[in-house]
């Protein structure tokens, strides 16, 4: 019942925002909403369900946008000529170097065992680089204004939402392994180190993404506003709704974005708490709540975490490629932390850990404020300057930092939450 | 022989004084976040914003200085607005702790919701920072800019490879030199400083004894805010102010306390300088140090780009928690 209010309560808050400011701006919300909360869907998976505190969130959505782009761009031909033969071959020895480690590492024991470590990590070392380093620089040159990358597949977008969650649950199972069995502080440590790393590779790599130069123009899953504008069946929809067939399409475009991304939420939101409820959910909720009695009772705990990180990794993998696809392009360098992992944790803990619908809520709620505090901020701060002489210097610098009391705001808010409500607004229903 | 004296100027210029100059800024991080560890018992993820608002602090009443025309000579304005930054810092680490932890140490909480905690004292700290500065980058040093000159040093030596000292390396090494020594002066010859140590080793047996915790815990925040304001003071004057770049920097203090093992001092200052080195080491081209050893090679002979110094201090972090999980030198639990 409380969840029904406050969703209704969103909803009428989104509306507002509709009729008070534009239909455009609520739909950019509300799609922007929806994607954060898969996101959040997926931190309350390994955070509510399991008790894993991951703060490599950024990471794991940037694997999903890696994704976005090797699945929808034109594969280059050229730069496969050139250099594709070259990756190909430093995959395959890296491959072998780290088989030879595995192998060594089995079967040597004791002086020999470390020697034979050391000698090959450092003979794979030469031996990747040696391959790898002229075929990077015979596909970084191939047309590197346009390309300068290997490029994707050229299949729908709509396919990288999925091969997103593949990547980051493949990635997830490699942190996983490394960094689980570390103290929970220890591994929000690592897991906030791997995110960093991830993005460094993004930015640096530009045969495989291009980089800090960028991706855009990916395609899109829905009908762009040019064809829209001169489609006949369009004019007409717009003519008897009565509205500008330019402002219209705009609004079409985010609301089939809306559909889209609303009925991957709902699927997600299904399966999540269909796991919840199931033995499985009991299980996990039994982990978190006494490891040692659950271990005690026979329930391997390390496999079981392995595996809700990377259930809840892939689902924070599925919402970055959905992001990507929204904005239409793959910007390594805007990756930051705070809006793409502590923006997203703020939303679960006000929403309530544990509870799939109020993370869900906590993601609507948690966006809205976050972009709806722009635009009071600064009209607080225009309010202020008013008082201050015309022209004065602090008055110009107080405008120029509105923006930045949104951050301030966002702490306040889990701070507050986080000793008042410590259970977030929709609590989890401890009868399972 | 000369090439051979070139190759370690070379070195030194690029490595080795870098190397000590930013392994001193992490280990007086790293101190802050291992006493805040030991006595209180998180790992508090708003250190790196700790950093930036006692810098900008520092900033803020250098800028007042050099307007009302006080200057240090030849060296920066800033390390006479120090203590005013450290005021600053203090204070608003000590309303953290009256308004947020205070609250969560008499429920006793668990650790990782400190940690949540400190991740929105993280979030409101970035804001004010930013409010009040700005996110862009801030240059405040002045004074005499270097030590010794490369061009000088070239002449005064007759050698290829010049060696050049600035000022605000040299004065990083000297400060955190000092900082340590009076640290290390005030945790073992000093009453308050006992009183932590014990109070980090054992609260109950410390309880006992008859030491006030709300002393322990007002100068574990007094001690770590100032080591912030100088860790970010110093790295402010060595490369430059920019709020963004402090947040990033958590991930190198953390490691380096973690490397040296978390709740002890010794470890933090030496974890510090084995992340540094290894950041500068693993990202140094070595095409022409090589190229002195008589060895020529084609490639920059560059082991990873510097864009990956981020990995470097993390795969090291990885690397000691599972080889040996309590650090270099032993930590306090795993």
């Amino acid at each position: 019942m409380r969840g029904f209010v406050l969703f209704a309560a969103m909803g009428l808050a989104l509306v507002g925002v509709g009729v008070f400011q534009s239909w455009n701006v609520a739909l950019a919300i509300l799609n922007l909403s929806l994607i954060s909360a898969i996101m959040a869907l997926g931190v309350n998976i390994q955070w509510g369900y399991a008790g894993l505190f991951n703060v490599g969130i950024m990471g794991f959505a940037a694997l999903g946008g890696v994704a976005a782009v090797l699945v929808s761009t034109a594969p280059v031909g050229a730069a496969w000529a050139a250099g594709g033969a070259g990756i190909g071959l430093a995959g395959v020895l890296l491959a072998v170097t780290v088989g030879a480690i595995v192998f060594a590492r089995r079967w040597l024991h004791g002086l020999a065992r470390k020697l034979a470590t050391i000698a090959l990590v450092v003979g794979g070392y030469a031996a990747v680089r040696m391959a790898y380093d002229p075929a990077v620089g015979a596909i970084e040159a191939v047309d590197p204004a346009r390309t300068g990358n290997l490029g994707g597949l050229g299949l729908p977008i709509v396919l990288a939402w999925a091969v997103g969650g593949v990547f980051a649950a493949g990635v997830a199972w490699v942190i996983g392994k490394i960094s689980l069995g570390l103290r929970s502080d220890y591994f929000a440590i690592a897991t906030l180190g791997i995110s960093e790393i991830l993005i460094a590779i993004m930015k640096n790599e530009d045969w495989l993404t291009r980089g800090v130069k960028n991706v855009t123009g990916l395609p899109r899953p829905v009908p762009y506003e040019v064809d829209l504008q001169t489609a006949d069946w369009f004019r007409d929809l717009a003519a008897s709704l009565g509205q500008n067939p330019v402002v219209f399409s705009g609004i079409f475009v985010k609301l089939c974005y809306a559909l889209l991304f609303g009925l991957v939420l709902l699927a997600l939101y299904w399966l999540a708490e269909r796991a919840l409820r199931s033995p499985w959910g009991r299980m996990m909720r039994a982990i978190r709540d006494n490891r040692d009695a659950a271990e005690a009772m026979g329930k391997n705990v390390t496999a079981r975490h392995l595996q809700v990180f990377v259930l809840g990794s892939a689902v924070v993998g599925i919402a970055g490629a959905m992001l990507v696809t929204l904005d239409g392009q793959f910007t390594p360098g805007t990756y930051n932390p705070l809006r793409y992992t502590f923006l997203i944790w703020v939303m679960v803990i006000v929403g309530g850990s544990g509870n799939n619908a109020g993370s869900i809520l906590g993601a609507f709620l948690i966006w809205f404020v976050w972009i709806e505090a722009e635009t009071a901020g600064r009209a607080l701060m225009s309010g202020l300057v008013d008082w201050l002489p015309q022209g004065s210097a602090l008055g110009a610098h107080l405008l120029e930092a509105a923006p930045h009391l949104r951050l301030f705001l966002m702490g306040l808010i889990l701070l507050v939450v986080l000793r008042f409500s410590p259970r977030g607004l929709i609590p989890e229903r401890t009868r399972g | 022989m000369t090439d051979l004296i070139n190759a370690f100027v070379l070195l030194s210029n690029f490595v080795l004084i870098p190397g000590l100059a930013y392994g001193a800024q992490l280990a007086l991080g790293a101190l802050g976040v291992t006493l805040i560890y030991a006595v209180l018992r998180f790992s508090n993820f708003a250190h790196g914003d700790t950093m930036a608002f006692g810098a900008m602090c520092v900033i803020l009443v250098t800028w007042g200085m050099q307007g009302l025309g006080i200057s240090a000579g030849v060296l920066p304005t800033a390390l006479l607005a120090l203590p005013f930054g450290i005021l600053g810092a203090v204070a608003l680490a000590l309303l953290f702790d009256r308004t947020v932890y205070r609250f969560y140490r008499q429920q006793r909480a668990a650790p990782v919701v400190f940690v949540i905690a400190s991740v929105g004292v993280m979030f409101m700290t970035n804001g004010i920072v930013r409010l009040i500065i700005g996110p862009d980058d801030q240059r405040f040093a002045d004074g005499e800019r270097f030590i010794i000159r490369a061009r000088e040093f070239k002449e005064m030596t007759g050698l290829a490879e010049g060696l050049a000292l600035r000022t605000t390396q040299g004065i990083t090494i000297v400060v955190a030199l000092v900082v340590m020594v009076a640290l290390f002066w005030f945790l073992n010859r000093t009453r308050t400083g006992k009183a932590m140590r014990a109070y980090s080793d054992n609260e109950d047996l410390a309880l006992l004894s008859g030491i006030n915790p709300d002393k322990v815990v007002f100068w574990t925040w007094v001690i770590a805010a100032a080591l912030a304001t100088i860790a970010g003071t110093l790295y402010g004057l060595d490369k430059s102010f920019k709020p963004f770049t402090y947040f990033q920097l958590l991930l190198p203090i953390f490691a380096s306390a973690i490397v040296g093992g978390i709740g002890n001092p010794i470890g933090a200052i030496a974890g510090g300088f084995v992340i540094a080195f290894s950041e500068v080491t693993v990202t140094y081209a070595y095409k022409k140090f090589l190229f002195y050893l008589g060895w020529e090679s084609e490639g920059l002979m560059q082991l990873l780009s510097t864009d990956y110094k981020f990995a470097v201090s993390f795969v090291i972090l990885v690397l000691v928690l599972l080889v040996r999980p309590t650090g270099i030198f032993k930590g306090r639990v795993i």
